[in-house]
């Protein structure tokens, strides 16, 4: 079963477009990502750039809307994300504690749709996609 | 189940190896080893419902662990003469063991993992013997849960640990890590094993699908700790580039009645792209180690020309057929043969083809079903359809692969449509 945890660091809604984690921390980070490893565990990694780089589409009414960041009404914004692969939510979870995170800080376990999971009027409008890998 | 027990399922998969590990380099016997952790776990279970899941759960099955180590090793100089010597050197072993267990805790030792690895891999012990142990000690998995993979009843996987243990101890090996010649020759065991729980798993027809999908993501797990424990051996790295490559087509290898679909005819949409990446990614650290003509990096270079082709007439036939004659040299199978065979026919035309596997002298080969299957698929390419026909028929006989009969059955109905005999 493949699940993302998906890192919710507090003050990151807030960081400036420079803002680079502390020695220290990326230390505790790659001490962490190691035992991932080792564990045989991980299958990727990646952090997100704050949000004040980012950009914000919103959809209503067939209006599209593009807003660039920060986003001051954004309580909660996503840091970064492991996708690991495990045999259990619990293992999951277990993991995800495991996670150097400061105060207040978050991390959201969610599974990976398999294909195998949706319906099949679903799998075959799926059908016949060229990933760009292909491509 | 409860949740509770869930987690506490969960750590101890995540634990138990590193705990049997640190306590069998003290023990030296990884059958006791394993029975202390499992005392610890049972402790845990009993304990950890009502005082809750500890902060650290892997310090605290050591700290149980350690316990009863000290324990058994107090029983089994009990036994010996009492005398004065003896008593002090209990007590020195005792420290030592304790010792031996704080720097466990502090530090995860990789080194023991590595040593346990060999060990429940070691050839003394028969094949099915060191996969079920493999899977017990390094994967985690329980007795019930290693039966059910293999469709055989619990007592029996039950004993076929208990021998394997039985056999290491009487075989007095030794429990460490080969260096040098020996390290090579007791690697390939260790792939060997890891890749028939993969194969296990991927072949499988029949049994509890679930089961065996999580045997393949068992032997990937086992794959990528190999990885971290050894990384300098290019044939860990090419393994598991052949097994992320070759799972990567799961999700297209089932229609949706549940049959097969062979490679030529999957929709490669549906291919896991991110796990082909990690494929090719570890193929070239293989190749980067100057391992690339080596037995595994060759079949998962083949594994990696399909899984680079974005359509299967896209495919590079041709380097497929040149990784094919250094895999020969390698490794001079029939099965080897054959399968070259195939790919000449498709880079040189079904004649080639059909002259490659004519040629090949291995008589045992033309008991094979797959031999008459693949020799009537050429014939039928060059249309020769009634000595095709024959060929098809001959090898729906000599298969009693449910799976297989149907997949040629179907061809055969196809064939005769066009040219009834």
């Amino acid at each position: 079963m493949r699940f993302m945890m998906i890192v919710i660091p507090k003050g990151y809604e807030s960081a400036a477009p420079d803002a680079t984690p502390s020695a220290e921390a990326v230390a505790k980070m790659m001490e962490y990502n190691k035992a991932l490893q080792k564990a045989g565990v991980l299958l990727g990694l990646d952090g997100l750039h704050p949000p004040s780089t980012g950009a914000r589409i919103s959809f209503s009414n067939g209006h599209v809307t593009v807003t660039d960041g920060p986003f001051p009404e954004a309580k909660e914004v996503i840091g970064g994300y492991w996708m690991i692969q495990v045999r259990s939510r619990e293992e999951a979870i277990e993991w995800a504690k495991r996670a150097p995170m400061g105060d207040n800080e978050l991390i959201e376990v969610r599974q990976v749709q398999e294909m195998s999971d949706f319906p099949e009027d679903v799998q075959k409008a799926a059908e016949g996609f060229k990933h760009p890998a292909n491509a | 189940m409860s949740d509770i027990s869930k987690t506490i399922e969960a750590v101890w998969k995540m634990e138990s190896t590193r705990l049997i590990a640190a306590i069998a380099r003290v023990t030296r016997d990884i059958g006791i080893a394993e029975e202390l952790a499992q005392d610890a776990l049972v402790t845990s279970m009993e304990l950890w419902p009502e005082e809750g899941i500890p902060t650290n759960p892997g310090a605290w099955l050591m700290t149980a662990a350690k316990r009863r180590a000290i324990d058994w090793l107090r029983r089994g100089n009990m036994l010996l003469q009492k005398h004065e010597e003896i008593a002090r050197e209990l007590e020195w072993q005792q420290q030592q063991l304790g010792d031996a267990m704080e720097r466990a805790l502090d530090q995860v030792i990789d080194d023991d993992v590595l040593r346990l690895v060999f060990t429940a891999c070691h050839p003394v012990v028969p094949m099915e013997g060191r996969i079920a142990l493999t899977l017990r000690v390094i994967g985690g998995l329980t007795t019930p849960e290693i039966a059910r993979a293999f469709l055989v009843p619990e007592k029996t996987m039950g004993q076929r640990i208990f021998r394997a243990k039985k056999t290491l101890t009487k075989a007095n090996v030794a429990f460490e890590t080969p260096s040098g010649e020996e390290l090579q020759r007791r690697m390939q065991s260790v792939l060997s094993v890891v890749y028939l729980i993969f194969n296990e798993g991927y072949t499988a027809t029949s049994g509890e699908e679930w089961m065996r999908a999580a045997l393949t993501d068992e032997a990937l797990r086992l794959g990528r700790i190999l990885v971290q424990l050894l990384p300098e051996e290019s044939e860990v790295h090419a393994l598991l580039s052949l097994m992320e490559l070759q799972s990567s087509r799961n999700a297209a290898r089932r229609g949706k009645n549940g049959e097969a679909v062979l490679l030529p005819d999957q929709d490669r949409s549906r291919w896991d792209h991110a796990q082909i990446q990690r494929g090719i990614t570890a193929l070239e650290h293989a190749q980067q180690l100057n391992g690339g003509a080596r037995f595994y990096a060759l079949q998962a270079a083949i594994a990696a020309c399909h899984a680079r082709a974005r359509t299967a007439e896209e495919t590079d036939w041709g380097r497929i057929v040149l990784l094919y004659d250094v895999l020969l040299q390698v490794n001079p199978s029939a099965i080897v043969a054959l399968n070259r065979a195939v790919a000449v026919g498709m880079a040189n035309g079904p004649a080639a083809g059909l002259e490659a596997l004519d040629a090949i002298e291995d008589a045992t080969l033309r008991n094979y079903h797959l031999f008459p299957s693949v020799r009537g698929d050429l014939l039928m390419k060059m249309g020769r359809l009634t000595e095709a026909q024959h060929e098809i028929q001959r090898a729906i006989t000599m298969t009693d692969n449910l799976r297989e009969k149907d997949l040629l059955t179907e061809r055969l109905a196809k064939m005769q449509q066009t040219a009834p005999i």
